[in-house]
């Protein structure tokens, strides 16, 4: 399994690279260093000079990914791209265009996140089980099809309204939580309970019906079958036999998930005001800093490539079938 | 909820506890700042920290209009001494051709001490604790509130000149620098002398004090003085914005020693000042808190104003020593939604309103003017209105081949364009009726600006009925076939005349607004093609000069009709000169008028020439003048002293709470409603009955 994850690991190496030059030349093609200068520099009285001597002072003077003056290797080596790539690839964030340090600031912003999306994930997996094994179990009665139709009408609802609504109803409403805001501590369990609920409701149609299939799929399989007619009851068939295997593909599919569990949501953090790595991205796609986005773009496929790994390996052992050579 | 539940405060209510009865101001702030460097920052969303922490020289007065600058550290407002190439004294209103340097001496009041911070702090024999600290001494500090000694000293001249040799700090970028280096003698030699050593010596503290500034000098340890190149009445203004603030060199040096940078502690981010309030709390991811400075000397709160402030008991508080509020809390809310509905909860004190909730809030009375719904008010909310020092026009680009120029035919084109385009409309559907229509460059409450019918502008509006009344469609269809464009065809071509807007605009909203304005050309016949593009491409067509009509804006720097003429001025163009004159409007006459105007005191003869440069621009209609924004702001009913004050940003010292009132309100409005909490339990275990019943019968139904 060793062997395998270090093949693994060798195999990211390109794919990183390739997302590094692909979020460059996509974020130098909308911004030029120009614009990136304006926008840290705001918009009144600016003149080339200052323009010029920002540029100059962050290393974007330079050409872009070829430096045709330079001498050797230095015409790939002088250039905006290596420079702020080279160390990139060693978690060396480096300093934002507005001039703060991007490791300090993500090792501030991952928490937040997590307390939001880590109970999420667990709430989650936990209802979405017992609803998709409810419905499994009534297959094809009136609460198989009607909770189908409820799983059909919420997965078609726009995640913006289970936020907006949530807020308008469970915060102004019924004045039970506080509608957005965060804080340290135990203090933050107040604030995490709205975008917990939120996220769980607006989560349940789409999860809830993946999960039943599975688990239908499960229970129409020979080995049900078989423990039926040993004269198992229906709960030990289901407990026991469908929910372990149907697991399976929930686990793994849970598992890829979990690094990136760090990077949070852009959406549910902007909305709620949490202090998170999601409102961190937005911002600076707003801002134009390039030296966040390029380290956050960096940071979720890493976290990504990490979270297919575990995947692979989470198969081996919920599935003792499955070897990695 | 569990931890909610142990409060006493309503469950709701984000805030802890044992703030309920704090002597607190709320508020919220949607952007993060960039730059809490006063050299640097130049944005309102960072003034609104920055303002009740850094003193420059001068202020506006909090309640006289028109704004009125009165000194803030300073011991008065200084006037200018002028002086001819021999060095000879000039009068106060000498031409400025005549002037070789003007010079603006500033004394400062003695006892004004800085706020508390470890930069300051020394030991038994004078020296600083937290200077020179070596890596391993910053390893258990995290944020500044780490350092376990504070100091302070007091405010001297030297201070204020550190600060201006910083606008020349190649490290700091400061958006002034050059504006200044044009005025300020030496200046620009020091940006050349620092550049030099700071390319050598980029991570060291660079030492300013060893540097010299011909332009600005010590006289003694209160008083400096700064020499202009040229007469520029205008530095006064200048005088009380933060780029002037006071920084002493004891905190350039702590902030710039190795490893403060890697964890953030900078001075971009942890302000030193003198002012009301300093920041304790400096998380712009979640809020930012400002405490009250404990070495702040105290200012009285003004005893005069306008004639109706008595009346709207805004000098009740006269004489007293400021500041009223002992913390300040600013929370980040990205969104409108849930910064207005706390606001409604009673967890901000103050709102603006956001088009989403304009009709919750405000309605138009009978005569057209705002007041607030019946909700606001059964809460006690109270709405302030002010005309913001701000305008939002619509450009032509005067290098233009159609709209640009100086031909009659294309100010003809620009004038029925002028009317056709109807901003009463567009205040009305898209600003919920908050704008009033601009007739010039010059908004409402600045000198220049006329009232009544001899403001108006006689090129699109008339005088009828006691208001201005835009003139018809039909004269401007007649003003299109004296330009040679009849029903909207060329009639050297016979082409249908097809214009195109430049925006970097787009969303729902947009598009309403681009609907609607081709909707007004095409009452001249005119197809308006609308050329949407991301904002960076929009700023390059704009310094390029390839945009045709543009909607552009401009928020006063300070109150003086320069401020917004200047965006007229062609040296300013925007093409080739990177200037604010986006319209890249050119006309000697207007230009002549200017360079006059600009260095002139407030007084009759300054409005004959204002007089004349307006004229000058109606007539050439380089813009569709717009409007001016009307600020609408609401605030509870604890919140006292509240008069919008545009120009400055240090209100927040005259602000008074009664958290007593607030906290009483907060627990009537946000009682906890249970009962669907139980009706859900309720129908979740009705809901589970016939279930529970069939999963028995299915138990005990025989195998298939």
């Amino acid at each position: 399994m060793i062997n395998y994850v270090i093949r693994r690991i060798a195999y990211a190496l390109p794919i990183l690279i390739g997302i590094n030059i692909i979020t460059f030349v996509l974020f130098f093609v909308v911004n030029t260093p120009d614009d990136m200068a304006r926008m840290q520099l705001g918009q009144k009285r600016i003149t080339q000079e200052a323009i010029d001597k920002w540029k100059s002072e962050r290393g974007y003077d330079k050409p872009v990914l070829w430096n045709s003056q330079a001498s050797a290797g230095q015409k790939i080596s002088d250039t905006i791209f290596f420079q702020n790539s080279i160390k990139l690839f060693l978690f060396d964030f480096g300093q934002s265009d507005s001039g703060r340090d991007i490791g300090y600031d993500i090792r501030q912003r991952m928490w937040p996140s997590l307390a939001i999306t880590f109970p999420s994930l667990i709430l989650g997996l936990i209802s979405y089980i017992t609803f998709a094994l409810t419905l499994a179990f009534f297959r094809g009665s009136y609460i198989d099809v009607w909770g189908v139709v409820m799983c059909v009408i919420m997965m078609s609802i726009s995640s913006m309204f289970y936020i907006i609504g949530g807020q308008f109803v469970i915060g102004k409403l019924f004045n039970l939580v506080p509608i957005s805001g965060y804080d340290t501590g135990f203090d933050a369990i107040k604030f995490v309970a709205l975008p917990v609920i939120v996220g769980l409701i607006g989560g349940i149609g789409s999860s809830t019906r993946w999960y039943r299939t599975i688990f239908l799929e499960e229970m129409n399989k020979d080995f049900v079958r078989t423990a039926r007619a040993k004269g198992l009851s229906e709960k030990t068939v289901l407990y026991r036999h469908v929910l372990r295997n149907g697991l399976i593909p929930i686990l793994t599919g849970v598992v890829v998930v979990l690094p990136l569990l760090f990077i949070g949501s852009l959406v549910t953090e902007s909305f709620f005001a949490v202090p998170g790595l999601g409102s961190y991205t937005i911002d600076a796609i707003s801002n134009q800093d390039f030296a966040i986005v390029r380290s956050m773009v960096y940071l979720g496929s890493v976290l990504y490539i990490i979270g297919l790994i575990l995947t692979d390996i989470s198969y081996t052992i919920a599935d003792p079938r499955i070897r990695l050579e | 909820m569990l931890s909610a539940g142990c409060n006493f405060s309503p469950w709701n209510n984000p805030y802890p506890d044992s703030q309920s009865h704090g002597n607190i101001y709320y508020d919220s702030f949607e952007e993060r700042p960039k730059h809490l460097d006063p050299v640097s920052s130049y944005s309102s969303n960072e003034y609104v920290f920055l303002g009740q922490i850094y003193e420059p020289p001068l202020q506006y007065h909090f309640l006289k209009r028109p704004y009125e600058l009165v000194p803030l550290t300073a011991t008065s407002v200084p006037e200018a001494e002028y002086y001819d190439n021999a060095g000879n004294p000039l009068d106060a209103d000498a031409p400025a051709e005549l002037v070789h340097h003007a010079v603006y001496r500033i004394t400062i009041k003695p006892g004004i001490l800085y706020q508390p911070h470890p930069a300051f702090a020394r030991d038994k024999k004078g020296n600083y604790l937290f200077h020179d600290l070596p890596l391993r001494d910053l390893e258990k500090i995290h944020t500044l509130a780490d350092f376990p000694e504070t100091g302070t000293r007091e405010l001297i001249a030297e201070d204020y000149v550190y600060q201006i040799k910083r606008l020349a700090h190649p490290g700091v970028h400061s958006p002034i620098a050059g504006l200044m280096s044009k005025y300020i003698s030496g200046l620009e030699e020091l940006t050349a002398a620092l550049a030099n050593e700071y390319k050598n010596n980029k991570h060291h503290f660079l030492d300013l004090r060893k540097h010299q500034l011909s332009g600005v000098r010590i006289l003694d340890r209160y008083t400096f003085e700064i020499t202009l190149k040229e007469k520029y009445p205008q530095i006064r203004y200048w005088l009380s914005m933060y780029f002037f603030s006071p920084m002493p060199w004891e905190a350039d040096y702590f902030y710039s020693q190795p490893g403060m940078k890697e964890k953030n502690i900078v001075l971009d981010w942890y302000p030193v000042g003198t002012g009301p309030y300093m920041l304790t709390e400096n998380n712009p991811n979640r809020r930012m808190v400002l405490e009250r400075n404990p070495n702040f000397r105290g200012e009285l709160y003004p005893a005069e104003g306008e004639p109706e402030d008595a009346a709207n008991n805004l000098l009740q508080d006269a004489g007293q020593t400021m500041p009223f509020i002992d913390t300040v809390i600013f929370s980040l809310e990205r969104e409108t939604i849930p910064a207005w509905n706390k606001f409604l909860q009673g967890y901000y004190d103050t709102s603006g309103i956001a088009s989403d909730s304009f009709d919750q809030a405000v309605q138009f009375n009978t005569l057209g003017q705002a007041e607030l719904t019946e909700q606001m008010q059964d809460k006690g909310i109270r709405l302030s209105m002010a005309v913001m020092s701000s305008t939002s026009y619509m450009g032509f680009n005067m290098r233009d081949d159609v709209v640009g120029g100086d031909s009659e035919r294309a100010r003809l084109l620009r004038r029925a364009i002028s009317i056709a385009v109807d901003y009463e409309e567009f205040i009305s559907i898209f600003t919920n009726g908050r704008g009033v229509p601009a007739q010039g460059p010059i908004p409402p409450g600045l000198f220049g600006y006329i009232e009544g019918s001899d403001g108006i502008n006689p090129y699109v509006y008339t005088w009828r009925n006691g208001r201005a009344e835009r003139r018809s469609v039909t004269e401007a269809q007649q003003l299109m076939i004296d330009a040679g464009y009849p029903e909207g065809r060329d009639v050297r071509t016979g082409q249908s005349l097809i214009l195109y807007l430049d925006t970097s605009a787009a969303g729902p909203d947009a598009k309403a607004v681009f609907d609607w304005l081709r909707k007004q050309f095409s009452k001249l016949g005119i197809n308006l093609v609308i050329r949407a593009t991301d904002y960076n491409r929009f700023q390059e067509k704009m310094l390029k000069g390839t945009e045709q009509i543009f909607m552009w804006g401009w928020n006063a720097d300070y109150p003086d009709p320069e401020n917004f003429l200047f965006l007229l001025y062609g040296p300013h163009a925007k093409v080739g000169m990177n200037g604010e004159n986006a319209a890249n409007y050119g006309n000697e006459e207007f230009d002549e008028l200017f360079n006059h105007m600009r260095n002139m005191s407030n007084g009759p003869e300054r409005q004959a020439i204002l007089d004349k440069m307006i004229e000058i621009a109606r007539r050439d209609a380089p813009w569709i003048w717009g409007l001016h924004p009307v600020a609408f702001s609401l605030h509870h009913s604890w919140f006292r002293n509240a008069k919008r004050n545009l120009m400055a940003n240090n209100t927040l010292k005259y602000i008074r709470i009664d958290p007593e009132t607030r906290n009483k309100l907060r627990a009537q409005w946000n009682q906890p409603v249970f009962w669907p909490l139980i009706l859900i339990l309720v129908i979740l275990l009705i809901s589970i009955i016939p279930a529970w019943f069939s999963y028995k019968r299915r138990e005990r139904s025989p195998a298939l």
